[in-house]
């Protein structure tokens, strides 16, 4: 199959439609529109339902409603939607209810700006609403991998039955690059015998008023998440085998420093990337191995936003090196010639 | 020997944990046996709230799903769009629905859903002890407005079928009582044929039941029933408010 | 071979389709490419513009500062973007409704009057096409014929009475700047 020009928005939403979704709940927030309106024209196309809902919190809720009822589901938003949507999210990970929810983040705090921001980090990744839970978070850095994560997600949401986040920008939802989306695409099948579908005697829920009822579904999800970071963790590397400075970034970003590091390379100055692709679960053990080198002699962390990413990167650097950091913020893009000369000011 | 009366198959056997005289039970009981006798209970699907039905999904015998406050017309939203062949209900409280789940029950209500709603209007929030709910009466005492109901402070109560009969999408809005047998026996005939008009396609149906609260209304239950006949009805009057099929005949 | 470009104008005169053009173009050759919109709360009438990158090696950062070219197709574009081309690179002045000249003197600068020579080959609609048949023939980075493709692709079918203009718009931006 021939690659095409796809806006990341657009991609993002055939590629559910051919991992399988057919149910889409959604409400207009800028800059991820495109995502609603592609699902508004192509579901009634292949047999789906798009339904725009009358806000974020709704939207969600009818998400955990058709996946607990067993259908492969989507909602979207940016950043003050997705805020919305955390009760609903917190809900969906205590009942183990399989869907996939796009972030398409945008400058905060509060309405914030429209421009690309990635200072949704902490909300993704550390459980944006109540509880001990996790989402599965991936990180894509440019169309094409938006299209194999998105698909992907829908496999790992129904595999651990657990929300599964897509975690862009406003310049991954904006930006057009070739990609090519299969269309013969396989979904893992899994055993969903625990859905709502009428005529058994199944509950779909997240209370469980005796505490020690509850604390065993806790740990029973903690396993779970074990078993998520041993098996689903995912990150790039580039150039970093001889390198003495290390960069961390994700999304945009990374290739934001990709252009940083070619710059440095031809001066001399010898930069690799380490690029978590899974922000949850963190890969700490990249970074914890390049922090064991001798060679290495730096860590620097780039990201849209005052710092966050950093403080996994800190913690799997363990102390044995400096982290420094470079951060734009409120949607401002780190530009790679600034992040070059703050490099190079590092390095000095 | 001839079996008289026997409970419904919907109702599963647990026993359910409602105060004592709260009329939550008979209206559980009204809901089981209206989808029994439609012949809906392999195909029916329910959605519990935040309040005290919050157990619902014990007792009602079907597949159930436990939604957050408010949600529950949109997670019924979400179940029925998957399942359309199924019958979906909503068993909500005056708290989960009148106030933090309005936006969702308007527009359940405004998109036609074809789903069945029963509301549970008690006038105040139960489960969380007894706090002045948006359909306590004016004056009326609660842990939150312990100098009774002052409207020019907090408003006045919400009339949910009045409101949501505003609406052109709803196919069948009625409110009823449970105050008495005369009353059950309508309340029954009123959520038997919101069922149906969901069973026929003609979308989204809704029974607000006036219903008692004798814990923290702080009465018995007998005084409790006097209470709601003697308060409530003059507030919120019972009949139907809209029926669409009637609207269909009489053009 | 590797073009970064800002494409720079006001909503409506079709800055972004001209950057989507030359990435599909470039896409067509089997070039790496990338596009990346400004955007704003501006529906139509505010300011637009793109980043296109098209290059023979895979595109990191798809966003351009330091651009090998800039085309303006209005004033306060070129107030803004001059600055961000390269020393010795390629700025392209709509000079139909710039009036100025350029204030830099270490970068290769040509004024293409676009709307003017649009309204002469018969569609003033078709200013963006001459001003990319202009960029085209001065840069090589992606041939006229698969700009064209690029268009008709765009067009769809509703449209194909509009090629044979949008062709001509094409060349005469190409013989505004012929040596």
């Amino acid at each position: 199959m021939a690659k095409k020009l796809y806006k990341g928005n657009e991609a993002v939403a055939e590629a559910a439609i051919q991992a399988g979704c057919r149910y889409f709940f959604g409400y207009p927030i800028t800059p991820q529109n495109e995502i609603p309106e592609y699902m508004a024209r192509r579901m009634p196309k292949v047999g789906g339902t798009f339904l725009q809902a009358e806000s974020e919190v709704a939207a969600i809720n009818m998400v955990y409603g058709a996946g607990g009822s067993g259908a492969r589901v989507m909602t979207s938003s940016s950043s003050p939607g997705v805020s919305l949507k955390q009760e609903g999210i917190s809900y969906i990970a205590g009942a183990e209810v399989p869907c996939v929810i796009v972030n398409m983040v945008r400058g905060g705090p509060g309405l914030g700006s429209i421009q690309p921001a990635q200072s949704d980090y902490f909300q993704a990744t550390k459980g944006g609403g109540h509880g001990d839970y996790h989402l599965v978070v991936y990180a894509p850095g440019g169309i094409q991998e938006a299209v194999d994560l998105t698909m992907k997600a829908f496999d790992t949401a129904d595999l651990y039955r657990m929300p599964v986040m897509i975690l862009g920008d406003g310049m991954i939802g904006q930006m057009m690059e070739p990609a090519e989306i299969p269309e013969d695409y396989q979904p893992i099948v899994t055993d969903k015998s625990w859905a709502t579908t009428g005529g058994g005697r199944r509950v779909i829920n997240s209370l469980y008023i005796q505490p020690d009822e509850l604390e065993r579904v806790n740990l029973r999800l903690q396993k779970k998440y074990a078993l998520i970071k041993e098996k689903e963790t995912m990150y790039d590397e580039y150039l970093t085998e001889d390198a003495e400075l290390i960069f961390a970034a994700y999304g945009t970003t990374a290739r934001i420093c990709q252009s940083a590091i070619n710059m440095l390379r031809a001066d001399g100055v010898k930069a690799g990337l380490i690029r978590p692709i899974t922000l949850w679960p963190f890969p700490d053990a990249p970074f914890a191995a390049a922090a064991a080198r001798d060679g290495v002699k730096k860590f620097l962390t780039v990201e849209m936003s005052c710092g966050q990413m950093i403080e996994d990167v800190k913690l799997s650097v363990g102390g044995r090196k400096e982290v420094a950091f470079y951060g734009r913020t409120g949607g401002m893009i780190p530009m790679p010639r600034d992040v070059y000369h703050y490099a190079l000011s590092v390095m000095r | 020997m001839a079996v008289v009366f026997k409970k419904t198959s919907m109702l599963t056997d647990v026993p359910l944990h409602y105060c004592p005289g709260c009329t939550h039970g008979i209206i559980h009981r009204l809901v089981a046996e209206s989808i029994e006798e439609l012949g809906a209970a392999d195909k029916a699907i329910g959605v519990a709230p935040v309040g005290c039905a919050v157990f619902a999904y014990n007792y009602f015998n079907c597949d159930m799903q436990e939604a957050a406050h408010g949600r529950a017309p949109a997670v019924a939203t979400g179940i029925k769009r998957v399942n359309r062949d199924c019958v979906v209900f909503t068993y909500q409280g005056d708290g989960d629905l009148a106030s933090i789940g309005t936006a969702e029950i308007v527009h359940a209500a405004a998109r036609g859903e074809n789903i069945t709603v029963i509301f549970v209007n008690n006038g105040i929030y139960g489960m969380t002890g007894g706090q002045m709910a948006p359909t306590t009466l004016p004056g009326q005492v609660t842990t939150t407005s312990p100098y009774g109901r002052d409207t020019s402070h907090c408003g006045y109560p919400i009339g949910i079928s009045e409101l949501l009969s505003t609406l052109k999408a709803p196919s069948f809005i009625e409110r009823v009582s449970v105050h008495d047998v005369k009353n059950v026996v309508n309340a029954k005939r009123a959520i038997k044929e919101a069922f149906r008009r969901q069973i026929d396609g003609k979308g989204f149906s809704l029974v607000e039941v006036l219903s008692t609260c004798p814990t923290n209304w702080g009465m018995n239950p007998l005084d409790a029933l006097k209470w709601l006949e003697a308060n409530m009805i003059p507030y919120y009057p019972l009949g139907n408010y809209k029926d669409r099929d009637k609207e269909a005949a009489s053009k | 071979m590797k073009q970064e470009l800002i494409i720079a104008g006001f909503g409506g005169q079709g800055v972004l389709l001209m950057g989507k053009l030359l990435a599909y173009a470039g896409m067509n050759e089997g070039k790496e490419v990338s596009w990346l919109p400004s955007y704003g709360p501006e529906m139509r009438g505010g300011t637009a513009n793109c980043s296109v990158i098209v290059s023979d090696e895979p595109v990191a950062a798809p966003i351009v500062q330091e651009a090998s070219a800039v085309i303006v197709m209005n004033r306060p574009s070129l107030d803004t973007f001059e600055k961000n081309v390269v020393p010795g690179g390629l700025l392209l002045v709509n000079s139909s409704l710039i009036d100025v000249k350029a204030t830099r003197d270490d970068i290769r600068v040509y004024y293409v009057p676009v709307n003017d020579i649009a309204a002469q080959v018969g569609n003033p609609r078709t200013a963006n096409i001459v001003m990319l048949g202009a960029f085209v023939a001065l840069t090589g980075i992606v041939t006229p014929e698969e700009v064209l493709t690029a268009l008709r692709h765009t067009f769809g079918p509703a449209k194909e009475h509009l090629m044979p203009v949008n062709e001509k718009a094409l060349a005469a931006g190409a013989a505004a700047v012929a040596p």
